[in-house]
C-alpha cells in the first residue's frame, strides 16, 4: 500500500436508531442498530465489514450511501456531507455510489425485461438517447458474462448466478465510485461465489472502484478484503489490513470469529472458543463495552466505560481496554 | 458513433433471436391460457354479453319503447320471442337494451374503482399519513352495507344513469383500494424497489412504474369481482325505483315493472333474471379463471 491514499468516504460517529414508537407515535426507545462509527474508504480498495447477524453492517452499509438516512455524524463523499442531504439532493450524487444486493431472486423487478430495467437505471439518471442506452445495457450485459439478446429475457428465466450478474450490471452500468456490496455472495453456491467474487475483482481493477464489502463469511473476507473491520451490537471493534488481522485478532470478539472458521487441513487442530450467552438485544446495549457481557477476559472497567477505537501496533485499530 | 456500433456488433443476429423469443413467449402464453378452461368459459360468457350490448340495436326485433297496447301482456312466441309487459312492449328488446344499460354501468363502475382503488392503495401504502387518513374513508365505506349506502347516495344525488355509476364507484372502489393497499405494502418491501431508490428513482416512479404493475394482478380478479357486483347492485337498486330512471330499459327495470304482474306473466321476471345472472355467473368464473392466470408463480 502507497503511503498517500485517497478517502473517497470518511464517515465520522455515524449513529443510525430506529425509534420504537408507543400507539400516540411517542419515541419510547430506540433500536441502536448502528451507534457511533467511524471509518475511512480510500480509492481503489476493497473494505470487508464482517460481524454476525443482526450486528448492524448492512444497515452500516446503507446509511453510507444515504440510502437510510443516519441519526447522528457526518459522512463526507467527495468532500461534500451528504449525511444531512435530502433524498432529491442526493439523487444525482447516486450514480457515484451504488449497492449491490444479497438476494439475487428479489432483487430484479419480475415484471419488467432485464434489459429495461438497467436501461431505466440510465433513464432516471438522463445518460444518453434511448438508442445509446440500449447500446451501454448490450455492452453491459457483455461485460458481466451475459449474452446482449438476453436483454429481452425476464429475470425468472435466468439462475441466481446469472440474476446477481444483472444485479452487477446495474450497479455498474453508471460508472460509479463506491460500492457497497451487501453481502453479494451469500444466496449462491460456493461455485458460483467465485465466479461472481472474480467479476467484482476484475471490474474494480478495470475501474479503480472503492468496495465497502459486507459479509459474515471470514474466508470470503480474507480472499476479498484490503482491510478489515470487525463489527459487533452496533459498534466497530476491531480494524485492521487484512493480512495483519488474520495473523493476529486482537480483540476477543475478533479471536472468537477467527476460531469458528473451519480449516481447510484436517491435520490442524484449531481450539475453538465458543461464546456464552445470547447477542445482546440492540434496544438495550450493554453498558460500558458491549461485548463485555460474553467476554471472557471482562474486568471491572469494561462494565463501566466504552473503549474507543485506538491504533495498539501500527496498522491495528481495536476497541478493547486490555490494549489501551 | 455508439449507435453505429452496434449495428454492425449486434443487430441481424440478434434481430432474429428477438424474434424466436418473442414467438416462444407468446405460445407459452397460449398454452397457459388453453390449459385455464374457467378463464376461457368465463371470458367467452362476458364477451357474448358485450357483443349483445354492442349490437342490441340490431338484434332487437322491436323498438323498446314502442307500446303495442293491443299485445299487452302476451307470452313468448315467435312475434315477441320473450312476451310482451303490461304495456305492450317487446320484453326481449328490452331485455337486449337493458344488456347494454347494465354492462354499460357494470364497466364503468369497474374501471373507476379500478382507477380510484390503485390510486388510493398505491398512496396509502406508501406514505403513513395519508394512509391513516384514506384508510380510514375506506373503512367508513365498507362499513354501510354496500346496497343501502348505494341507495342513500342516489336519493341525494337524484336518479340517472351517471349517478348510478358514481354511487356504485363509491361502494366497490375502497375494496380495490384495499387489496391494492395491501399487495403494495408487501411489493414496496421487495429489494428491487430499494434498489430503484438506490438509481435515485423518484418516488412516482417508483409507484407507478415497479409497485403498481405488480400489484395489478390481485386487484384485475378484485375488479372483475366489482363489475358482477355493480351489475348486481345496479340491478336492486332499479328494482327498487332507485335506479336507472324509468323508461329506459335495464334488467332491474323490467324485473321491477314484472314484479306488479308476476302472477300473470312469468316471462317477465325470468329472462331479465337469467340474463343478469348469466352475466355475473359469467364474471365471477373469469375472476376465478384470472387469478390462476395473472399468479406470477406458476409462469
Amino acid at each position: 500500500m502507497e503511503e498517500k491514499r485517497e478517502a473517497v468516504l470518511r464517515a465520522d460517529n455515524i449513529k443510525k436508531y430506529f425509534p420504537i414508537r408507543n400507539t400516540f407515535g411517542k419515541v419510547i426507545n430506540n433500536v441502536k442498530a448502528v451507534d457511533g462509527i467511524s471509518l475511512e474508504l480510500y480509492r481503489g480498495e476493497t473494505y470487508g465489514l464482517v460481524g454476525e447477524t443482526g450486528c448492524g453492517k448492512s444497515t452500516l452499509g446503507r446509511t453510507l450511501i444515504n440510502l437510510m438516512p443516519a441519526t447522528e455524524g457526518d459522512i463526507l463523499f467527495e468532500g461534500r456531507n451528504i449525511a444531512g442531504m435530502s433524498e432529491r439532493q442526493v439523487r444525482p450524487l447516486r450514480k457515484k455510489m451504488q449497492m449491490i444486493f444479497q438476494d439475487p431472486y428479489t432483487s430484479l423487478d419480475p415484471r419488467m425485461r432485464v434489459g429495461d430495467i438497467l436501461a431505466e437505471v440510465l433513464q432516471i439518471q438522463n445518460i444518453g438517447k434511448k438508442e445509446e442506452r440500449q447500446d451501454m445495457v448490450m455492452d453491459m450485459l457483455g461485460k458481466v458474462g451475459l449474452r446482449p439478446e438476453q436483454y429481452y429475457h425476464f429475470p425468472h428465466e435466468f439462475s441466481g448466478g446469472q440474476r446477481q450478474r444483472i444485479g452487477l450490471a446495474r450497479a455498474f452500468i453508471l460508472d460509479p465510485e463506491f460500492v457497497v456490496c451487501d453481502e453479494p455472495v451469500s444466496a449462491l453456491d460456493v461455485s458460483v461465489q467465485s465466479q461472481i467474487i472474480n467479476l467484482l475483482q476484475d471490474i474494480q481493477q478495470e475501474k479503480k472502484l472503492t468496495y465497502l464489502f459486507i459479509s459474515h463469511d471470514m474466508s470470503v473476507i480474507r480472499y476479498t478484503s484490503d482491510r478489515v473491520g470487525v463489527m459487533y451490537l452496533g459498534h466497530l471493534v476491531e480494524e485492521a489490513l487484512t493480512d495483519y488481522l488474520f495473523a493476529k485478532p486482537l480483540h476477543p470478539y475478533t479471536q472468537v470469529l477467527m476460531s469458528a472458521v473451519p480449516s481447510a487441513n484436517p491435520h490442524v487442530k484449531k481450539k475453538r472458543i465458543v461464546l456464552e450467552g445470547e447477542l445482546p438485544s440492540p434496544l438495550n446495549p450493554p453498558s460500558g463495552c458491549v461485548f463485555h457481557t460474553r467476554c471472557p477476559y471482562a474486568k471491572d472497567i469494561c462494565r463501566r466505560e466504552c473503549p474507543q477505537l485506538r491504533e495498539a501496533d501500527g496498522q491495528h485499530k481495536v476497541a478493547c481496554h486490555q490494549y489501551q | 458513433m455508439k449507435r453505429t456500433m452496434r449495428s454492425e456488433k449486434y443487430d441481424e443476429s440478434l434481430e432474429k433471436s428477438i424474434r424466436e423469443l418473442q414467438r416462444e413467449q407468446r405460445h407459452l402464453r397460449l398454452l397457459k391460457l388453453k390449459k385455464n378452461k374457467l378463464a376461457i368459459i368465463g371470458g367467452l360468457i362476458t364477451i357474448f354479453m358485450i357483443l349483445i350490448a354492442i349490437f342490441a340495436p340490431l338484434i332487437a326485433t322491436h323498438d323498446p319503447y314502442d307500446m303495442i297496447v293491443l299485445d299487452r301482456l302476451k307470452g313468448p312466441s315467435a312475434a315477441h320471442l320473450f312476451g310482451t309487459d303490461a304495456t305492450g312492449r317487446d320484453v326481449f328488446s328490452r331485455v337486449l337494451y337493458g344488456t347494454r344499460v347494465s354492462m354499460f354501468i357494470g364497466f364503468s363502475v369497474a374501471l373507476y374503482s379500478m382507477i380510484i382503488g390503485m390510486v388510493v392503495g398505491l398512496f396509502a401504502s406508501y406514505y403513513k399519513v395519508l394512509d391513516s387518513v384514506l384508510m380510514r374513508i375506506c373503512d367508513g365505506l365498507t362499513a354501510i352495507p354496500s346496497s343501502l349506502l348505494a341507495v342513500a347516495l342516489m336519493s341525494a344525488l337524484g336518479a340517472s344513469e351517471k349517478n348510478v355509476i358514481i354511487s356504485l364507484v363509491a361502494v366497490s372502489f375502497p375494496k380495490v383500494a384495499r387489496i391494492a393497499r395491501a399487495q403494495a405494502m408487501v411489493v414496496k418491501e421487495q429489494t428491487y424497489i430499494e434498489a430503484m431508490k438506490a438509481s435515485g428513482s423518484g418516488t412516482l416512479r417508483i409507484l407507478f412504474r415497479h409497485i403498481a404493475p405488480n400489484v395489478l394482478s390481485p386487484v384485475i380478479v378484485q375488479v372483475s369481482f366489482a363489475f358482477a357486483n355493480a351489475i348486481i347492485t345496479e340491478a336492486a337498486l332499479s328494482f327498487l325505483g332507485v335506479g336507472v330512471p324509468i323508461p329506459q330499459p335495464s334488467w332491474g327495470n323490467i324485473l321491477y315493472e314484472g314484479k306488479e304482474v308476476i302472477s300473470k306473466a312469468w316471462w317477465m321476471i325470468v329472462f331479465p333474471g337469467a340474463f343478469t345472472a348469466a352475466a355475473v355467473l359469467g364474471l365471477n368464473i373469469l375472476g376465478d379463471g384470472l387469478r390462476d392466470l395473472l399468479d406470477p408463480h406458476i409462469n
